[in-house]
């Protein structure tokens, strides 16, 4: 399917959805991300890949403000959605995250029926009045998700009897349901086998007709799969940040290019 | 994957809301307001919480407190030889015979002589009802006093007598004059009586030491009622229970952690002790009493009665902290001694028990204070029993009839005179200090030895 | 000879024998410890345990096992006829022994010489008064044969007495002879006083076992004694509760049963959602410094001794209850009642349930809690449309262990709950339990074998039935909970 990933790129540059300027993270008194600077633009796959540890999760997550979870984390700098600050004290950061979904390293669906799973998000969020509308917009999630004809029959079963791949679909199901704008995914297929991990990634590069998708990645080949953009953190630098043709065939910086080649990581 | 390109097609996506983060709209500020009700609502229930326990302590504060003071009225009793020792041989044998109510003229007489030096009319009352100011006890502690030494007969001696429980009342604010009018054992006039008595200075409240140390007093002297034997047998049961659990609860630790063989027979041994953790406290009564009192035939109300099914009780409580308490020392240390020769044996008794022993006695003093603060199956083996007789040493002291704490304070809730109510409250307070005692203790050693690895 | 003499004497053999044994290990290798198998402490160690542990195991199963035979042997000699009607051999034999005992009081206090009592007949001196100087109170005057029979109840323990110490001493002795000749050099001693160990902590881990055994014994044995004098079905399905002491009792375990699940229940409402709230806020909203204050402040009540809640509900919250609440709408006016218990029940059982639900709440994964922040649901959402679901099985399990903590407590029902037998459901009336009820049955001086005491055992199994169930049941569920999340 993906023969000559790297020469189907168009350079053709796009609406700018997410963008981030002198982002500093702090987990407690350790400085987790340094000054990054980064445009995020719609309807792309953006890859964030790097070293462990080196801070692309953390800036993943801070893009939804889901690191308010966690106490001791700090967030300067400004990060806007549309051009409006997300961190603004007028934001809160539940409506905020309708509009950025997420989904997680591990499959996490809850332990509720298939359907209830994926009309969670659309139930707290009053997107449907009807139950036959709620049942459309569940339809609808699972088609995009590739899941509906697995399921169609089963709606009623757990979301948690489903094999590893499916459980990761629908949650992407989940996430896509509440007609978010950017899909944020933290290392989606980590916690998958190889097939699997086909499945999903074709069907991330079927999200980016709607979305913008912004993936975190350990695998290089999955981000020079399934992305148009990448991004090189090291250390908590944005180290480079560019088309995912250049950054894998001519690296501007040497980091990247150890990176790369194999020598650090 | 067909279908999916299909319901991709802009329409099917539906309108996408163009909404600004700036803004909240209606429906998110009525989740946050449902939010804020529900956080409002955990906050309530913790107040709650905290606020049960103000409350719990300060009622048993507010009841209690006043019993650790006691009125007594101070007079100068006159040893009349005449009445304790006509012989005048000074022979205790003697002088034994005369009981109790031989001394309570005594008293009556010097209260009266007291009144008299003080300018204290009786107005109306007669000799005998001023005498009953003082506590039924005082010819007791009298003749006690008397017994032990009996060459002061013939002197006039300084006495701090108890005051009658209803007197003791009316300055606790138990007894008024109104209450007294009603009252067949009190009238208005003793008290103003007591009253007069007090600005003389005759009668005051002080400390109460024999709260601590005297035995328990029938129904009618609630002022005289101490916790002395209480205290002496929850003590002895409590050495019963560490002498038999700490030991048999640590070998079965340890056979259960470091020996055990994975099977079936073990798995009952386990599925046992933590169903035993859970059986009502009141069926290991119900065990003492069929098995330790009428098999065994072991005697009533008797401490090592008491602490046997204490010991069983509180054995699973022990059981399980010992048992995690070797479970957190990492098997690393195992391997070291059994590499250099050691027996799995001396592995276990020469380096894993030494190092498990802080965790093991935090467990066991919380065993115990478990034990110490338990009734319910202390009830059923007779310990209900009125007891004003002290215990003797152990060994055989073991087998003599003893009260113990709680179920001290369960007998007095059991009584009409509702002195006793503030007696309770009292006894509750020393077994409370008590535990806390035992809690700080397992908190220090806790911190102090507790290890990181 | 005393039993604690008796031990002292095991006690000092063993600690002779270990340096005994020390000594004859290093002398057989000449002195020289490192020809030896063993380290010398071994060899001792061997000599000790041998020593001492038969000859205390011996002693204790005699002293077990000795009143079962005297008391057999008497029962024979006492004939039929010196059974009073309405009586039973148990109470004859009960007699025989306060008589002995009675006797044994006499020779004590130099009241009465062997001699004496050998000639002694009942039929000429009045035993009764002789017992009564030494304050053992007797019902009646006491016959010939029961006399007879209490002077051999005395001679058979005494005999029995003297054997033991025979016996014990002997076996000491015996075993430490044994012990210590076998010891030379290649005497494997380390294994020999290993096994020896083993097998005490082996045994220390049947006292468990040996402890349920027990409770099941005596409650199932005296309850089938029970039911041979009362109907079972009476007791089951009779809905009146009216112990009489001369006979004729009704005993019905219904309202008993009913004024229990009824307390329980009020002490769950009220426990279960103020323990869940405490739980949830505490683990999920309160600061730091809030949670290091209330934790331990509301774990405080878990260390609270049950009498404690008795006292409180008896003389504080009853009272309360009554003057504020149920005088003046007229609904009772009784201080102790279902209310006042179930209420302070519930207060001691709110760390129980919150302890529980806190652990419970923190074994559901973070990513959970991810799941749901990241589909934009707030905190409260996530709790309780995610979160509680997930935990539920757990929550039930904390639910039905708090329901058999409450149904088996006895020192709040007795102080708070009154002891007025009754199927109603106004809760401001007072009510009774089972816990209550076993404990005035058995506290009372009642004859044992009476009917009216022997329910106490009745409702004893009934309470454990119950409550071993729930909790098979709540740590069964409580596992599979765990097992999903690990």
């Amino acid at each position: 399917m993906y023969d000559n990933p790297l020469m189907k790129r168009d350079a053709v540059t796009k609406e700018v959805k997410i963008s981030a300027r002198g982002c500093q993270v702090f987990y407690g008194d350790t400085h987790a991300i340094k000054d990054v600077d980064v445009d995020i633009e719609d309807k792309t796959v953006t890859a964030f890949i790097g070293p462990s540890g080196c801070g692309k999760s953390t800036f993943l997550r801070c893009l939804n403000r889901m690191n308010d979870t966690i106490d001791i984390c700090r967030v300067e700098g400004t990060i806007t959605l549309d051009g409006e600050d997300i961190y603004d004290p007028k934001v809160d950061p539940v409506q905020l995250r309708a509009k950025v979904g997420m989904v997680f390293q591990k499959p996490n669906p809850f332990p509720k029926s298939i359907y209830d799973n994926v009309a969670y998000g659309p139930k707290i969020h009053g997107m449907a009045r009807t139950r036959a509308e709620l049942d459309e917009i569940v339809e609808r999630a699972l088609r995009r998700g590739a899941l509906w004809d697995e399921v169609k029959d089963r709606l009623d079963a757990p979301g948690t009897g489903l094999s590893g791949g499916q459980q990761q679909r629908l949650c992407i199901a989940r996430a896509v349901a509440t007609e978010p704008e950017v899909l944020l995914m933290d290392e989606p297929c980590s916690a998958l086998d190889p097939i699997a991990t086909a499945q999903v990634e074709e069907l991330i590069d079927e999200l980016r007709e709607q979305y913008s998708v912004v993936i975190v990645t350990h695998s290089m080949q999955q981000a020079a799969r399934v992305s148009q953009k990448t991004a090189f953190f090291h250390l908590g630098n944005l180290v480079e940040f560019g088309e995912t043709g250049q950054i894998f065939t001519n690296p501007h910086d040497p980091r990247t290019e150890s990176y790369i080649t194999g020598r650090i990581g | 994957m067909t279908d999916v390109s299909a319901s991709q097609a802009p329409s099917a996506a539906g309108p996408r809301r163009r909404t600004s983060l700036l803004e909240l709209d209606d429906r998110t500020r009525r989740r946050n307001a449902a939010e804020a009700r529900f956080r409002l609502m955990g906050l309530l229930a913790v107040t709650f919480g905290v606020l049960a326990v103000i409350g719990l302590v300060a009622s048993i504060l507010l009841n209690g407190l006043s019993s650790f003071r006691q009125t007594y009225i101070t007079v100068d009793v006159y040893l009349d030889p005449v009445r304790l020792d006509k012989a005048g041989t000074r022979d205790r044998e003697a002088i034994a015979k005369v009981t109790t109510f031989g001394y309570a003229p005594l008293l009556e007489k010097a209260l009266v002589d007291a009144m008299a030096a003080n300018g204290i009319a009786l107005e109306g009352l007669s000799a005998k009802q001023a005498a009953e100011l003082i506590s039924k006890e005082a010819p007791a502690q009298l003749r006690r006093y008397v017994m032990a030494d009996v060459s002061r007969i013939g002197e006039t001696v300084t006495f701090d007598v108890l005051a009658a429980g209803r007197i003791d009342g009316y300055y606790k604010g138990r007894v008024t004059m109104e209450s007294a009018a009603l009252d067949r054992n009190v009238s208005p006039e003793q008290l103003m009586l007591a009253d007069q008595l007090k600005q003389a200075g005759l009668l005051g409240t002080k400390f109460n030491p024999s709260f601590f140390s005297a035995p328990d007093a029938s129904d009618t002297r609630p002022e005289a009622a101490g916790l002395g034997v209480a205290i002496l047998g929850s003590a002895y049961m409590m050495l019963v229970v560490l002498a038999l659990a700490l030991p048999l609860g640590v070998a079965a630790s340890i056979y259960l952690e470091e020996f055990a063989p994975q099977n079936r027979f073990t798995d009952l041994i386990e599925v046992n002790i933590s169903n035993l953790a859970a059986v009502p406290s009141i069926v290991f009564g119900i065990l003492g009493l069929a098995v330790f009192i009428n098999f065994a035939g072991l005697p009533q109300s008797a401490p090592i009665v008491g602490g046997l099914v204490l010991t069983l009780m509180t054995l699973p409580t022990i059981i399980i902290a010992t048992r995690a308490s070797l479970k957190s020392v990492p098997p690393s240390i195992r391997d070291a001694a059994l590499g250099v020769g050691a027996s799995k044996m001396q592995s276990v008794f020469h380096h894993v028990l030494p190092l498990a022993m802080p965790g093991i006695l935090t467990g066991t003093i919380i065993g115990l204070a478990q034990a110490l603060g338990e009734t319910a199956p202390l009830l059923l083996i007779g310990m209900v029993a009125f007891v004003r007789e002290y215990p003797s040493a152990p060994p055989e002291g073991f087998f003599e009839p003893a009260a113990a704490l709680p179920v001290q304070v369960y007998n007095w809730t059991q009584r009409g005179d509702p002195a006793f109510v503030e007696r309770a409250s009292g006894a509750i307070i020393v077994l409370l200090v008590f535990l806390v005692i035992m809690n700080a203790i397992a908190i220090i050693l806790r911190r102090r030895f507790e290890r990181r690895w | 000879m005393s039993v604690g003499i008796l031990i002292a004497i095991v006690l000092g053999l063993a600690i002779a024998g270990f340096f005994l044994g020390r000594r004859r290990a290093i002398a057989k290798a000449g002195g020289d410890s490192r020809r030896l198998h063993s380290l010398p402490g071994y060899y001792g160690q061997s000599v000790a345990l041998f020593a001492s542990v038969p000859a205390l195991i011996l002693m204790a199963a005699w002293l077990f096992v000795q009143p079962i035979l005297i008391d057999d042997k008497v029962a024979e000699l006492i004939p039929d006829s010196a059974i009073a009607d309405g009586g039973s051999r148990g109470l004859v034999l009960s007699d025989v022994r306060r008589i002995a005992d009675g006797i044994d009081l006499l020779v004590v206090q130099d009241l009465l010489n062997e001699a004496d009592l050998q000639n002694m007949r009942a039929d000429f001196t009045n035993v009764r008064s002789r017992l009564g100087e030494v304050g053992v109170a007797l019902g009646a005057n006491v016959s010939p044969s029961v006399f007879e029979a209490a002077k051999a109840y005395r001679d058979a323990q005494r005999t029995g007495a003297t054997l033991m110490s025979v016996f014990v001493l002997a076996l000491a002795a015996a075993m430490f002879a044994f012990s210590l000749l076998r010891i030379k050099p290649d005497l494997r001693a380390r294994n020999i006083s290993e096994s020896f160990v083993l097998s005490l902590l082996i045994g220390s881990s049947l006292v468990a076992i040996l402890t349920t055994v027990g409770i099941v014994g005596s409650l199932v044995f005296e309850t089938i004694h029970f039911f041979q004098m009362y109907p079972a079905s009476e007791f089951f399905f009779s809905t009146t509760w009216n112990p009489q002491f001369r006979g004729g009792s009704e005993l019905g375990i219904l309202p008993l049963l009913w004024g229990t699940l009824y307390v329980s229940f009020v002490a769950l409402v009220a426990s279960v959602p103020i323990g869940l709230m405490i739980a949830i806020y505490l683990s999920e909203y309160a600061s730091k410094t809030l949670r290091s204050l209330a934790k331990p402040a509301i774990e405080v009540l878990a260390g609270i001794p049950t009498i404690v809640y008795g006292l409180f509900a008896l003389i504080t919250v009853g009272p309360f209850i009554r003057d504020w609440i149920a005088e003046p709408t007229g609904l009772g006016s009784s201080s102790s009642s279902v209310l006042t218990a179930g209420l302070v029940m519930g207060i001691m059982l709110i760390p129980f349930v919150s302890s529980l639900s806190d652990d419970i709440i923190n074994a559901v994964p973070q990513s959970m809690r991810d799941g749901a922040y990241g589909l934009g649901a707030t905190r409260s959402e996530t709790i309780r449309q995610v979160i509680l679901p997930a935990a539920l099985p757990g929550v039930v399990g904390a639910i039905l262990l708090a329901a058999s903590r409450a149904i088996g407590e006895t020192m709040i029902v007795v102080l708070g709950a009154g002891a007025a037998a009754r199927l109603g459901l106004n809760p401001f009336e007072a009510m009774t339990t089972v816990t209550v009820k076993i404990v005035s049955q058995l506290t009372g001086d009642t004859e044992f074998a009476s009917p009216e005491t022997l329910v106490a055992f009745a409702l004893g199994l009934t309470l454990f039935v119950f409550t071993l169930g729930l909790n098979v049941l709540a740590l069964y569920i409580v596992r599979k909970y765990r097992e999903q999340y690990e």
